[in-house]
């Protein structure tokens, strides 16, 4: 599976995205919106002061004259501590205040306050201009106002408002973020529900899934069930060809035997009858073979999806034993049981940890020689620990560890027939217990001990 | 370890001399290692600031100190049309220090610690008022027995317009054509009451003496040459109170206009660091009591304000400059000429 980013992360990131261009969005317009208004605040008051000045204008004897209202000038100083400039102007010249200060770079209009931004003195100032003709009709004379202020209280509001401004958007994201976040997983909680029902299932249960399904996912959700339909229906095709196969194979060579011994019985002359012998231990090495190569495939097939069956070891140790009793017996072999008198309870598949004892005993019988001893027992410390010691001629001087790779056998085996299965299964069936199979010699003498550690 | 400030007379230097305007007297307290030198020009007297030079040295005992006195207009002069250098203006005339910070003379401070101080007390970072000077009338003992004097501006008017004789050429008051604090002063009384004009026209015909300073009318009050002398520093009246007799000091209970001393750092300032130094030291001026004793400038104290309500604080700001404007001044002065000296 290659694993592409994850729904929740882009998800988050892209409503995390919009919600920061959407704070973004308000704070330009927030501070926009703001400092426009402080402006107008300004140019109100500006406007004001001219106004009131412009008012108190008069005309005596031709001359304009002007007593500077207090109020229009002190009123400047209501909102902070800007500088204040002021010019009274006819066409020709200053009347009074600040001769420097610019005129007006447009033509005005009487009673129009117009107004500019400029440096002047070494500072960005604020002006506005009205123009009032001063006098009788006739004689009447254009005087020009100008009120400047500096914006330096402007520019402490407007600090204020981007403050403020900035820290309501950065709310506004986090809370957007962390809504996001909400949103992202709630999303994706079917997602996980579906997940969970999936995970919790047996290893065998193959059923469609039915849980609640988000209309998204249904298209997935009906391809997963199409899918898992046709895994049924080829596992339970390799489990009845596995059944067919035992059955055609063992079946026809148990009659064979059968036959044969039969017809061992009838035959005189010893040397047809040691050739009648000969055969019959092929066909038993056959149906050895035949079984232990179908206990492989079991094994293979069952491995993948492990029974939990509640067992006792105790009882299943000695219930493979009494299996092979028969076989032993005709080798004089006894078999002792040197078992706990508390059963072991061990969950894990039945069948398969049988098949792994029966090919170690049988084994174990198969190495032996007439008249000895086997030993079966079962040890607890850190792990369950099954073990059959036999007094066989052991693998000589074999790799331990590879005695268990699939046809590869001891280096000893001499005359006796085998597959090099049988260690190969009991391997395999440890390893799908999460256990192992361990091979040592014998510590009482000659022979071989093998032990299935399984997992407590 | 306190250093020996030995003041030095340099110079009188009179008016039509290398400057163009008139230097009262310029003194030079010099250390013993000098690395910098603090050049103050002030309208304050020198036995007035001789003690905080000195107290200055004594924190500071590596600058040395000139220390040039001139009159308010004078120092307006030095400032903004001579382009003179000094690192430190103090003055007395807030409406023309205000006009310095208005049309960018001065540089703004805005670490100085002026958080022990009233709001009113400083501008744009840029003014710095350390003291607290209110306007009084001074009484002749002779005239007005303790206690009789009138306390409100229309209790004085009543009783001057209903005893001409008695008073007749014994008013005196600031000629404010040729003091700045007389028409500061004068200036805001126009503004705070109607009242005013009233008493101008009362005190003229009287025939009320005009005086350039406070020093002379306190004189005359206390030898009983004038009954009354109306707008009084009042600082000083405090100070001369130490040293003649014969007059007391009257805080009138409609309201009292109260001047603030400022300094500021003018734009050409050279050596700023030591501006600094000694504006963060005026403004700690209320936490030495000696030295208010020794220089006779009354430091800020916002509690007095709390006590007396009539106590009104010049307010810095925009509207110091209405006084100003050539023409309002050319009406106010030719107001005050036909009220006052009536001739």
């Amino acid at each position: 599976m290659k694993r592409h980013g994850s729904i929740r992360r882009r998800l988050f990131f892209q409503l995390a995205g919009v919600a920061a261009l959407l704070s973004l969005a308000f704070f330009v317009v927030v501070r926009g919106v703001a400092e426009s208004a402080a402006e107008a605040t300004q140019d109100n008051i500006l406007a004001a002061s001219a106004i009131a000045i412009a008012d108190s204008l008069r005309s005596e004897n031709g001359d304009v004259f002007l007593e500077l209202p207090y109020s229009a000038i002190s009123m400047l100083g209501s909102v902070g501590e800007d500088r204040v400039f002021y010019r009274v102007s006819t066409i020709e010249k200053t009347l009074t205040g600040y001769a420097d200060l610019p005129p007006p770079a447009t033509a005005l209009v009487a009673g129009d306050p117009v107004f500019a931004t400029h440096d002047y003195r070494g500072d960005t100032v604020r002006s506005v201009y009205v123009l009032r003709p001063v006098g009788a009709a006739a004689t009447s004379r254009d005087v020009i106002v100008t009120v400047a202020q500096t914006r330096d209280g402007l520019a402490a509001t407007s600090q204020r408002i981007t403050a403020t401004a900035t820290g309501v958007g950065v709310l506004f994201f986090l809370l957007a973020t962390a809504l996001s976040l909400w949103a992202a997983s709630t999303a994706l909680a079917p997602i996980e529900r579906m997940t969970s029902a999936v995970t919790r299932r047996g290893p065998k249960d193959l059923r469609p899934v039915t849980a609640e399904t988000p209309a998204e996912l249904v298209p997935l959700v009906e391809a997963l069930n199409s899918f898992m339909g046709r895994l049924r229906a080829s596992l339970s095709q390799t489990e009845n060809f596995i059944a067919e196969a035992a059955h055609r194979v063992r079946t026809p060579l148990a009659t064979v035997r059968t036959q044969a011994e039969v017809t061992h019985r009838k035959l005189q002359k010893p040397e047809h009858r040691q050739a009648m012998r000969e055969m019959i231990r092929a066909i038993d090495e056959s149906s050895r073979s035949a079984g232990q190569m179908l206990d492989h495939a079991m094994v293979t097939f069952r491995a993948d999806s492990l029974a939990q069956d509640d067992l006792d070891l105790r009882t299943l140790l000695s219930e493979t034993c009494s299996r092979l009793e028969p076989t032993a017996e005709l080798k004089d072999i006894t078999i002792l049981h040197n078992l706990p008198t508390m059963p072991v309870p061990f969950t894990g598949d039945g069948i398969l940890l049988q098949a792994a004892l029966l090919n170690i005993l049988d084994n174990a019988i198969k190495y032996s020689p007439d008249d000895s001893i086997i030993q079966a027992s079962i040890a607890l410390d850190d792990t369950i620990c099954l073990s059959i010691t036999d007094q066989g001629r052991g693998f000589g001087d074999a790799d331990l560890s590879k005695v268990t790779r699939r046809y590869n056998r001891g280096s000893n085996v001499g005359n006796i027939v085998g597959s090099g299965l049988g260690l190969t299964i009991a391997d395999e069936v440890a390893r799908a217990h999460g256990g192992r199979l361990a091979i040592a010699p014998n510590t009482e003498g000659v022979g071989v001990c093998v032990s299935l550690h399984l997992p407590r | 370890m306190r250093v020996l400030a030995f003041a030095a007379l340099v110079s009188w230097i009179c008016a039509g001399s290398a400057v163009g305007f008139e230097i009262e007297e310029q003194v030079i307290y010099p250390v013993q290692s000098p690395s910098e030198t603090l050049r103050i020009i002030s309208t304050a007297d020198r036995s007035a600031f001789e003690p905080l030079i000195n107290a200055f040295q004594a924190d500071y005992p590596t600058i040395s100190v000139e220390y040039t006195i001139t009159g308010t207009s004078d120092l307006m002069k030095a400032i903004q049309d001579e382009g003179a250098v000094f690192d430190l203006a103090i003055s007395s005339a807030m409406d023309l220090q205000t006009k310095l910070a208005n049309d960018g003379f001065a540089q703004s401070y805005g670490a100085a610690d002026v958080s022990e101080l009233p709001e009113w007390a400083s501008w744009r970072d840029q003014l710095f008022a350390f003291t607290q000077e209110p306007a009084v009338m001074v009484v002749s003992d002779a005239h007005f027995p303790q206690g009789d004097a009138p306390r409100t501006r229309a209790a004085l008017i009543a009783t001057l317009r209903e005893n001409p004789d008695r008073f007749q050429g014994l008013v005196g008051t600031y000629d404010v054509r040729r003091s700045g604090f007389g028409y500061l002063m004068a200036t805001q009384d126009s503004r705070n009451s109607e009242a005013f004009w009233r008493l101008m026209e009362v005190m003229g015909r009287l025939d009320a003496k005009l005086y350039c300073c406070s020093g002379e009318m306190i004189q005359d009050v206390a030898s009983g040459k004038l009954a009354l002398a109306y707008n009084v520093l009042g600082s000083y009246a405090a100070a001369q109170q130490q040293l003649l007799d014969g007059f007391h000091i009257i805080e009138l209970e409609d309201y009292v206009s109260v001047m603030l001393r400022t300094a500021l750092i003018p734009s050409n300032a050279e050596n700023i660091d030591p501006a600094r130094q000694f504006i963060d030291f005026l403004l700690r001026l209320n936490q030495r009591p000696d030295l208010v004793a020794a220089s006779g400038l009354p430091a800020i104290d916002s509690d007095r304000f709390q006590n007396n309500t009539a106590l009104r604080p010049v307010r810095f700001g925009p509207g110091l400059l209405v006084f100003l404007d050539q023409m309002r001044r050319s009406r106010f002065l030719s107001n005050w000429q036909s009220s006052l000296v009536q001739e």
